[in-house]
């Protein structure tokens, strides 16, 4: 197809013969735009305000309840973990606000982002265009992945950033006594506390692949939401019957409350390794269903 | 815009399709058997009524679709095999725009061009600045996309099959929902991107759209093809009816029938049926002489609409 180059350039001269390159670096450009498309969307950031708003809450309530001189929990009634050492130590705040969110207010959050990914695309007709540009169905859902990771991350440091300024306003910050009974340098809290919110973070791994699959069943980005919020309620419940505790291991949620080992010397690694080892095989089954299921969709909407 | 080659037809054909068939889930059949050549260089109207496959079509053409039969070629290579090395090639508009509500027009032409791995991030604001302007979008280009009328979203949507010189554009009913005035730009600009060189696939369900702009067109109806040519062939191919304006319709009908004219209708003061052979002057000439006072009389050229309906048998109606 390339006799008559000089002749006719209005379209004969058409580069026909050779298709543009694909650069490896280029292609990151997906990545970025998917990231900037997230987290401009004010849904995003009013979940994000909702999970800072947590601690502050709970920071401000303990305040004044031991404003007196009293303790937490005096009545009786039982709070999140680590709840009655937040007045010894501001540093507290962090782990009981991500005790106090993780069951639900932090996946669920993940579970909107997940749930919206390719069903929002689809349903906003974005989809489509994407697809054309060629974004290219696994380089996509690649992409979709990585944000939906980058939130979890986002998610849980939003928790204990708020939380750990929070508690170092309103209480005293110090060394910190860990559940084993050790002390430890504030320095050394840090630490630890940064590596329970990355372990948090991982341990939202496994909603966000399910998340995923279920947003590329459908068209409708509310129903992929609700889906994936739904499944997280419903596993949960499931999760907190003694009766059904032979499935329990099974569940993604059974071993997320785990992180509070980091916080024992030496550290007890038994729940935490067998929390990551069902994220990972979580993310690996319903993340290469997404992709099954992605790759072999007619995109109609 | 033909030219004559040694090359197979194939070769020449920006768009071929064989056997091409869609069936959905649930057995309604969609497309059915589509054979369809596209030469380069041409603007080539896809015609036909609402629900006669023409978007599906154009999704299989796009690799969004799988086909449950034959096969599809675009740019001479396979798809949805090729997809990737020649959709950066083609620029589309499908089924009307989609839109990122939240982000500005300018964003959302970032965000498509972001999506194409062979667009270089160094000229994608030149480029996003150029398609804007290109579609009479540069004004607005700040605004959110949620507050652009129909018709400022379908120009951007056509500004992001733009964003790069591109040897195909598939544009799907590009004039939806736009003004007398924006149809008016919107087909200055097809024809001007056809100048260029790019082969334009346009669908539509317009008749007089694609005769003003198209050099080729099939028409589909009920998933098949009826026919494919170019527009000037299936113009010609229906004769055009003969036309007498007169005050005197009676006595009209009476000499006209006489002199051989058919499928006479008579609407008012106009006569409309199929002329017989010969020239027509002696025609008029017999009406004169018979006393009838002709206002206006001539021959109306046939249009696709005419070319259509005696194709299919039916109206240009949404098919059932």
């Amino acid at each position: 197809m390339s006799q008559a180059e000089a002749a006719e350039p209005a379209y004969d001269g058409r580069p026909a013969a050779a298709p543009p390159d694909v650069r490896p670096l280029w292609a990151l450009g997906l990545f970025r735009s998917e990231l900037l498309v997230t987290f401009r969307r004010w849904r995003t950031l009013a979940l994000l305000a909702v999970l800072a708003a947590v601690p502050v809450v709970v920071g401000i309530a303990v305040k004044a309840e031991t404003s007196d001189g009293g303790s937490i929990g005096g009545g009786g009634g039982e709070g999140p973990a680590f709840i009655s050492q937040i007045t010894n130590n501001g540093l507290f705040l962090v782990f009981t606000s991500l005790a106090a969110t993780l069951p639900f207010f932090l996946p669920m959050t993940v579970g909107v982002v997940a749930g919206d990914a390719v069903a929002g695309e689809a349903s906003a007709g974005t989809l489509r265009y994407l697809l054309v540009a060629p974004a290219g169905r696994t380089r996509l859902l690649l992409a979709k992945l990585t944000t939906v990771l980058v939130f979890c991350l986002a998610a849980t440091l939003t928790v204990a950033l708020s939380a750990l300024v929070t508690g170092a306003l309103l209480f005293p910050t110090g060394e910190v006594t860990l559940l084993s009974g050790t002390t430890v340098s504030f320095g050394e809290g840090l630490l630890r506390a940064l590596a329970i919110a990355a372990v948090v973070a991982l341990s939202l791994l496994g909603l966000a692949a399910l998340g995923l699959f279920i947003s590329t069943l459908t068209n409708s980005g509310i129903a992929a939401m609700a889906a994936t919020v739904g499944l997280l309620i419903t596993v949960q419940i499931v999760n907190a019957i003694p009766q059904l505790d032979e499935f329990h291991p099974f569940l993604f949620p059974n071993y997320w409350l785990s992180f509070a080992d980091l916080l024992r010397d030496p550290i007890y690694w038994g729940d935490l390794l067998k929390n990551l080892g069902l994220q990972a095989l979580y993310a690996a089954v319903f993340g290469s269903a997404a992709w099954a299921r992605f790759n072999n969709r007619d995109v109609t909407a | 815009m033909t030219e004559p080659t040694a090359a197979p037809e194939d070769d020449s054909a920006v768009i071929s399709t064989q056997g091409l068939t869609k069936r959905y889930r649930g057995g309604q059949l969609a497309v059915d058997a589509l054979d369809l050549s596209v030469p380069r260089g041409s603007v080539f109207g896809f015609l036909g009524p609402n629900g006669s496959g023409k978007t599906t079509t154009i999704r299989m053409l796009l690799g969004l679709i799988e086909p449950s039969g034959g096969t599809a070629r675009l740019l001479g290579e396979p798809m949805p095999g090729s997809a990737r090395r020649v959709l950066p090639r083609v620029g589309a508009l499908i089924e009307g725009p989609a839109l990122y509500g939240f982000l500005s027009g300018r964003e959302n032409l970032l965000r498509y061009d972001a999506a194409d791995p062979t667009a270089d991030p160094r000229t994608r604001a030149a480029r996003v600045e150029t398609a804007l302007e290109r579609v009479g979008l540069a004004a607005a280009a700040g605004k959110k996309a949620r507050a652009y009328s129909l018709g400022m979203k379908q120009r951007l949507g056509l500004a992001a099959a733009l964003l790069q010189p591109r040897e195909l554009l598939v544009l799907d009913e590009p004039t939806n929902g736009l003004d007398p005035q924006g149809m008016r730009e919107i087909r200055a600009l097809v024809r001007e991107l056809a100048g260029d060189g790019s082969t334009v696939f346009l669908s539509s369900h317009l008749l007089d759209e694609i005769e003003q702009v198209c050099t080729h067109t099939a028409v589909m109806h009920r998933g098949r093809l009826v026919t494919q040519g170019t527009v000037a062939e299936m113009s010609a191919g229906a004769r055009g009816r003969l036309a007498v304006t007169t005050p005197d319709p009676g006595e009209a009908a009476r000499v006209l029938k006489e002199r051989g004219v058919s499928d006479l209708v008579t609407d008012g003061e106009e006569l409309t049926g199929d002329p017989p052979p010969g020239d027509l002057a002696e025609l008029n000439a017999a009406l004169v002489r018979a006393g009838v006072r002709v206002r206006a009389f001539g021959v109306r050229r046939a249009s696709l609409e005419d070319v259509f309906v005696s194709l299919t048998g039916e109206g240009f109606d949404v098919a059932g």
